[in-house]
């Protein structure tokens, strides 16, 4: 009984995390999926979603603002509209002039984009990382008194509903609006849908946005699970995003969801059965291991090399 | 010297080539025609082992080669060219042929780093060969040009180079007529007859160029939706009602 | 046409003040628990409305712009000028070269001690990014995680001489080595990735290592690292005021001179100084043999090849080996130079900046790559108040520099090879 608590508790921590690596993982394959680059600078994005949501929420606070769901909807809003802008920006500024060239080009474009946002946050909010206040707290427990006690927090559901919101919304966008299936046209041939008219510019900066606003909700909610932000804090959250994207089949939708879950829970295994130093190795030791042995993923479909 | 036989190449559901078969005996001109997507340039690729074929043999000189690696494959004698002109474009006309001696070079590290005398002397050697054939092909002046930088005619010509400095007992030649304007495919014609008849090379070629397969080829493949149609000397080929029905008929 | 410019010329504006006001125009600060927000000041807010002003201006005018940028002449000419006949520009370069490297020799003894430090540390860059340039300007592989075979080099030698008491002479040799196998090992699984995979597996590879330095802490010391590592000797002759190791005799008391500090900079600077010339030199020759010329074969075209016999296996292993090697070189002499090495000194940023040396430089350009390290390094150090934008202006400067100008500024030249017509 007791291991079976433990254990729920870990799945439970993991499929939170998780989803929230679904939620960043988004972007990596909405990009990949249309323009075949890695966009390495997402992770910041993701990151100045963080901090655009703790500064909307301390501003509010400073008026006297107390009603959460107000608070809430303001700080995620601020934090989507910010981070869309950027994510906009960043694609118009440093991948379209280079949109084409050989691989490596856009992708060390990206590593120096990716290091300008890092150090933009730095200069303007400082090096240390910064507590991000806890405004869902509380939750269920299960489990008798002495042993150990499994819970599931607040927080932890408004993540799994958040998600579940996000990506249902995400799914009706893309099969059903006028852009979701020039988004579909888009990424099956570029080229064959520019000639049916067909603005592929337009479509590919709205990956970026959608990207970007899905990468800002995982920001908010991450920030307050984790309780503080750091500039350093999107690094290693979009190389596990990424990671997740890869393990989902990279280009495909449903393959990031299902890629972040494993992940998530991969990790928290991890960390619960042997040791939290070591998390991060399984998860680049995933990463390898997929890319050399299923470079296509659970969910993705194979290249085929031409000549 | 090669022999294919029942050749097929499965991509997922699409039967890309089907029970196709050739061969080639030395010094001798083989073509292969047959309408755009017949699976041409597949049959290639499996011979070159660019592609692993789903079911058949290819036999280079006796030998089964049929699924190793390209590199082995070139390796052996079995040198091709590419129906877009595929050159390393920032390297020197002259660069490019050396990488392609690679293998006749003694690769060993130490003795390139020190400079010894057999070193010398074989660096030498692929430096004469490639001035050989850059002469032969009319690119001598141009070989410290960057590749990427050369007409396109001299492009298909320096690949071409690339090629025979390798020492292939047969070379796969893909469109290399394509984009030529005619005084330039005649050349070409010429330079290929002269591989066969001065350098004792057989060739295989791919090409749309009728006036060219006619001219040069000692016998031809034709091939349709993947499957043999016909085969034989240019001129049975002419009259074959098969061919004709596939050519004009159908296309 | 103009109402279109007009309104992208405003969005862009827009979009300008909404992801910079937010975050530079509030401040977090956190005290104890709480986080209080206070609004820049007003410098900093005028700074966010002129740059707002100023993407506005530009976009306006942008067609006018671009076409004046366009029609003026190019800054850096490449071959616009006849090429200076082949052998004396060779013959020229090569004495200047010559000569750059004699100062170098002499220039430690007439200059403070810390310039020397600083010159080492440029050096050990510039191994650093000779070696990396065999593999990401020459070869085309992008390698994230390079600054796990230069912790493999730091780190060998530091366990070498903590452990077993190994000189640097004898760690020097064997952390490259080490380095190299290394590569061989990681790099023999990853290699037949394509570019941008390999990219990021490299990078997880060097964050494996690292974090692995970090916790293994029996062996490696965990994030506290490891310290006491030894200077090199010179023929058995120490650098300390005293003698620590027995048998070995002090350097100022062989050659009854005062003792100095400065003795052992400069000697530390000299063999940088010979490791770097002496990489820069093999990686030379390697240029102009078999196996450069297959690395960039096969950076331009892998396809062909191997269609002409190259093995993409064996040809990108010995470049990404050979970059490791020297990685494993330069790792060595910084932990002798430093005497203390943690896992800090190993982050991905590291990696980062080694690329963007490389990338400044221009891909396969050794001159180009040596100047760059040296305009890396020196730069924040000269203008001190400017060295916390380093980062930023490096990450723009990626940017900026694979949209205008990917060969980098010292594009690598093309190596003139004469011919003799054939019978």
């Amino acid at each position: 009984m007791q291991d079976l608590l433990y254990f729920s508790q870990q799945l439970i921590n993991g499929l939170t995390i998780g989803s929230t690596y679904a939620l960043i993982a988004i972007g990596y394959t909405m990009v990949y999926g249309i323009i075949g680059m890695i966009n390495f600078a997402h992770g910041e994005i993701y990151m100045i979603g963080a901090y655009t949501a703790l500064i909307a929420i301390t501003g509010l606070a400073a008026l006297g603002i107390a009603w959460l769901p107000l608070i809430l909807i303001v700080a995620l809003l601020c934090a989507m509209i910010v981070s869309s802008s950027m994510g906009w920006a960043v694609e118009r500024v440093a991948y379209r002039p280079v949109r084409g060239r050989h691989r490596l080009i856009p992708l060390i474009s990206a590593i120096g984009m990716s290091i300008f946002l890092q150090n933009y946050v730095h200069l303007a909010q400082g090096s240390r990382n910064i507590g991000f206040p806890a405004l869902i707290d509380g939750g269920f427990n299960f489990g008798s008194g002495d042993g150990f006690q499994m819970s599931l927090s607040y927080m932890q559901i408004t993540i799994f509903i958040t998600t579940l919101i996000c990506m249902t919304a995400l799914s009706l966008f893309i099969s059903r609006s006028r852009t979701g299936r020039a988004c579909r046209a888009v990424s099956q041939d570029l080229g064959m849908a520019n000639l049916l008219g067909i603005d592929t510019n337009r479509i590919i900066s709205a990956t970026f946005v959608i990207g970007a606003a899905l990468a800002a909700v995982a920001g908010l909610l991450l920030g307050m699970y984790y309780g503080s932000v750091d500039p350093l804090f999107g690094f290693i959250a979009g190389l596990k995003a990424f990671t997740a994207a890869v393990l989902g089949g990279i280009g495909s939708i449903p393959g990031a969801m299902l890629g972040g879950l494993i992940l998530g829970v991969a990790e928290s295994m991890t960390s619960g059965y042997l040791s939290g130093e070591y998390k991060d190795v399984i998860s680049f030791s995933l990463l390898i291991l997929i890319l050399l042995f299923k470079p296509t993923g659970l969910l993705g479909k194979p290249e085929v090399e031409k000549i | 010297m090669l022999e294919v036989q029942n050749l097929s190449m499965r991509f997922g559901g699409l039967l890309a080539v089907d029970e196709v078969s050739l061969d080639v005996q030395e010094h001798e001109i083989v073509s292969i025609i047959g309408p755009n997507g017949a699976g041409k340039t597949t049959v290639f690729n499996c011979m070159s082992g660019f592609y692993k074929p789903t079911g058949g043999k290819i036999l280079f000189e006796g030998r089964e080669v049929q699924g190793k690696p390209d590199y082995k494959i070139s390796r052996l004698g079995m040198v091709r060219t590419f129906q877009h002109v595929r050159l390393f474009s920032q390297m020197t006309v002259v660069e490019n042929l050396l990488v392609a001696q690679h293998r006749h070079l003694n690769t060993n590290l130490i003795s390139g780093l020190i400079k010894t005398p057999s070193y010398r002397t074989k660096e030498q050697k692929s430096l004469d060969r490639a001035a050989y054939w850059l002469d032969r092909v009319g690119l001598l002046d141009l070989a410290n040009r960057e590749a990427g930088n050369l007409a396109y005619g001299q492009q298909r010509r320096l690949e071409i180079a690339r090629c025979m400095v390798t020492e292939p007992k047969l070379l796969m030649l893909d469109e290399p007529a394509a984009g030529l304007n005619p005084a330039e495919t005649k050349e070409l014609n010429q330079l290929i007859i002269s591989l066969k008849e001065d350098y004792n090379v057989s060739v295989v070629l791919i090409e749309h160029d009728m006036s060219l397969v006619m001219d040069i080829s000692d016998r031809i493949n034709v091939i349709n939706q993947g499957r043999p149609l016909a085969s034989g000397t240019p001129e049975e080929i002419r009259q074959n009602d098969d061919v004709i029905k596939a050519y004009l008929g159908e296309a | 046409m103009a109402a279109n410019n007009f309104r992208h010329a405003l969005f862009c504006s827009i979009i300008t003040l909404i992801i910079s006001y937010p975050i530079i125009g509030f401040n977090l600060e956190a005290q104890g628990i709480n986080v209080t927000l206070t609004g820049a000041d007003a410098s900093t807010v005028v700074m966010v409305l002129l740059a707002a002003v100023i993407v506005f201006l530009f976009q306006l005018f942008r067609d006018q712009i671009m076409g004046t940028l366009r029609s003026l002449p190019h800054p850096l000419p490449q071959s616009s000028k006849e090429p200076m006949a082949e052998n004396r520009r060779a013959k020229i370069e090569s004495w200047v070269l010559t000569g750059i490297v004699v100062l170098a020799l002499f220039w430690p003894f007439f200059v403070s001690r810390g310039a020397v430090d600083l010159a080492t540390l440029v050096l050990i860059y510039i191994m650093l990014a000779l070696g990396l340039n065999v593999v990401v300007g020459l070869a085309g592989l992008l390698d994230l995680g390079y600054v796990a075979f230069y912790a493999v080099g730091a780190y060998t030698f530091a366990l070498l001489s903590q452990y077993l008491g190994i000189s640097f002479w004898l760690a020097l040799p064997i952390g490259a080595l080490l380095a190299a196998l290394f590569g061989l090992v990681l790099g023999f699984p990853v290699l037949r990735l394509r570019g941008d995979y390999l990219a990021i597996v490299t990078l997880g590879f060097g964050e494996i290592i690292r974090i692995l330095l970090n916790n293994w802490t029996t062996l490696t010391g965990g994030p506290n690292g490891i310290g006491g590592i030894p200077d090199p000797t010179l023929f058995g002759m120490e650098f300390g005021r005293r003698v620590k190791e027995e048998g070995n005799t002090s350097f100022h008391e062989t050659f009854g001179i005062a003792y100095s500090g400065e003795h052992k900079v400069i000697f530390l600077y000299l063999i940088a100084l010979v490791l770097a010339v002496f990489t820069a030199l093999v990686i030379r020759r390697f240029m102009r043999m078999p196996v450069g010329r297959a690395w960039e074969a096969l950076r331009e075209d892998e396809i062909a090849a191997r269609s002409l016999g190259l093995s993409r296996t064996a040809v990108k292993l010995s470049a990404f080996t050979i970059g490791a090697f020297f990685a494993g070189f330069a790792g060595t002499v910084f932990a002798s130079k430093q005497g203390f090495i943690s896992p800090e000194s190993f982050v991905f940023l590291e990696s980062a900046i080694i690329l963007a040396i490389v990338v400044l430089g221009g891909m396969g350009s050794q001159i180009g790559v040596v100047l760059a390290a040296i305009a890396v390094t020196i730069l924040p150090e000269l203008a001190r108040e400017f060295s916390e934008y380093r980062m930023l202006i490096f990450g723009a400067a990626m940017v900026l520099m694979m949209v205008w100008r990917p060969q980098g500024l010292m594009p690598m030249r093309r190596i003139h090879i004469e011919l003799k017509r054939q019978e």
